[in-house]
């Protein structure tokens, strides 16, 4: 029998193919600028289904930019984003690329969640609505099924009975881990986490890291977490790129970052960390 | 005439008054919903590129011009079939939409970034971020700036009388013009109106006791 007789054969060529073996996560010579300033500077990195990596580097290095692109927050100046295959920050048009309209960009983002520093719980909501709002209004959950999500998401998180609290009664930690479970609660195939302890009492950070810990063991999401914490980071990541002034400084894993950084950007970057108490 | 206010002839014409009340009541009411929802859709459309600039410009145009001139203008611009009461509560919506407009925008405008951030993180269609999460927390921290304007509104409907809707004012010129004792009559005038307001000063109080705090 030829090839051409099998039936996976009918579907387009290589469009499967690729979307199986290209990496999840595709920068192509990403430039963001904000007015004069770069803050990423013809960025190429790739990142794997699965695969959880964590950025770090001084402040306005561009890691959280990186994050906010891939969220569909900015828009990238230059280069293009891909992910799963398929085009991102653009949309094919013809036989080229344009830059992706509201409505594609709306499509392709709901396999993306994002935890932010500032949690962005929403204030006049409960935390079971809270978590109900999107699988309800994005995914077409039932209220119910919604609201046994939201359940069994909190008890992952370690607030079953919070259930029926505003966010402005929790603490800080805890309304951090209600908006990881509101990230959870819509399946991401990808999850941000943008600087999610920053904000946080340094007694409550432990509860947060816990909580990703466990998401992190449990699940096989793909996982972008811009973090200062090195033990953190450490512990969960594939993979640790250090960023400095727009690109990649040294990349690697995260025993030989920490334990023997080869760039003396990375040297002086995790010497001002963990002298600052982190 | 007995003192201050002869209580026997506030009798006789407190029944024609207190029609008159009634209409200007309406007016407030119905003019005060106009308003509220006029505002708000004005708000959200203010925020389209162009269009938005250009209904600013006129919201600005209607804030600066006297409220009286609007209604006699239109009033004389107007189709005959449209009664007076029609088009002074119309007019009267419209230019305190111009006023609560602000007073949304500035409460759109008080809603944190990462409200609107967290809603696109989580992919919400434009209705639910405008209606679930961003105009709920907006129009909470507005409702004692927009209460005030009810009582603006309420005290501003003796314009009306300008294009003839029988309203108290009308009433009172009336009786006045009947009787010749003024005074009676407008200090009665001046009393509902305060039996009107000062409740209604009380009850946005409490409104913003209420709202504010949170």
């Amino acid at each position: 029998m030829s090839p051409s007789d099998t039936p996976e054969n009918t579907t387009a060529p290589g469009v499967e193919g690729n979307a199986a073996d290209a990496p999840l996560i595709v920068f192509d010579k990403v430039v963001k600028r904000f007015g004069d300033l770069t803050v990423l500077d013809h960025l190429d990195f790739n990142v794997e289904a699965g695969e959880r990596v964590t950025l770090i580097g001084p402040s306005g290095s561009g890691k959280t930019t990186i994050l906010r692109l891939l969220m569909t927050l900015e828009k990238v100046t230059e280069g293009h984003i891909n992910i799963g295959g398929e085009p991102f920050s653009h949309m094919p048009r013809g036989s080229g690329l344009v830059p992706a309209s509201e409505s594609y960009l709306r499509q392709r983002r709901k396999s993306i969640g994002m935890v932010f520093q500032q949690f962005n719980l929403f204030p006049n909501m409960t935390v079971r609505k809270n978590i109900m709002e999107a699988p309800v209004h994005v995914l077409g959950l039932s209220k119910d099924e919604a609201s046994e999500r939201a359940a069994e998401l909190l008890d992952l998180v370690g607030l079953g009975d919070k259930i029926d609290a505003h966010p402005t009664q929790l603490s800080g930690g805890q309304q951090q881990r209600v908006a990881i479970a509101r990230a959870l609660a819509m399946r991401p195939e990808i999850l941000l986490l943008d600087e999610v302890t920053s904000a946080l009492d340094p007694e409550l950070v432990a509860g947060v890291l816990d909580v990703l810990r466990e998401v992190a063991e449990t699940t096989d999401i793909t996982m972008l977490c811009v973090t200062h914490e090195m033990g953190f980071a450490r512990d969960v990541s594939h993979r640790v790129l250090m960023f400095d002034k727009g690109q990649i400084a040294e990349e690697g894993h995260p025993d030989q970052i920490f334990g023997d950084p080869r760039e003396d950007r990375t040297k002086s970057f995790l010497k001002s960390v963990l002298e600052n108490g982190h | 005439m007995s003192g201050f206010l002869d209580f026997e002839y506030t009798g006789q014409i407190m029944p024609d008054l207190l029609g008159g009340l009634q209409i200007t009541v309406q007016a407030t009411v119905i003019g005060y919903a106009i308003a509220l929802t006029l505002g708000l859709l004005i708000a959200v459309v203010r925020r389209v590129p162009v269009f938005g600039s250009l209904l600013h410009f006129l919201m600005e145009f209607i804030r600066t011009t006297p409220l009286v001139i609007q209604l006699v203008f239109v009033f004389a611009m107007a189709p005959a079939n449209f009664s007076p009461f029609t088009i002074g509560v119309v007019v009267l919506g419209i230019h305190y939409a111009a006023y609560t407009a602000e007073v949304y925008r500035s409460g759109i405008e008080g809603v944190a970034k990462g409200q609107w951030e967290a809603s696109r993180a989580l992919s919400l269609p434009t209705s639910r971020t405008w209606g679930a999460v961003v105009l709920p927390q907006a129009i909470r921290k507005v409702i004692p700036a927009l209460g005030n304007y009810l009582i603006a509104m309420f005290k501003d409907t003796p314009l009306l009388f300008a294009i003839g809707v029988v309203e108290l004012l009308a009433v009172a010129q009336q009786v006045g013009s009947r009787d010749f004792r003024y005074v009676d009559t407008f200090t009665v005038v001046g009393l509902l109106f305060l039996v009107v307001s000062i409740p209604s000063a009380i009850l946005i109080r409490r409104l913003e006791k209420r709202y504010v705090a949170v």
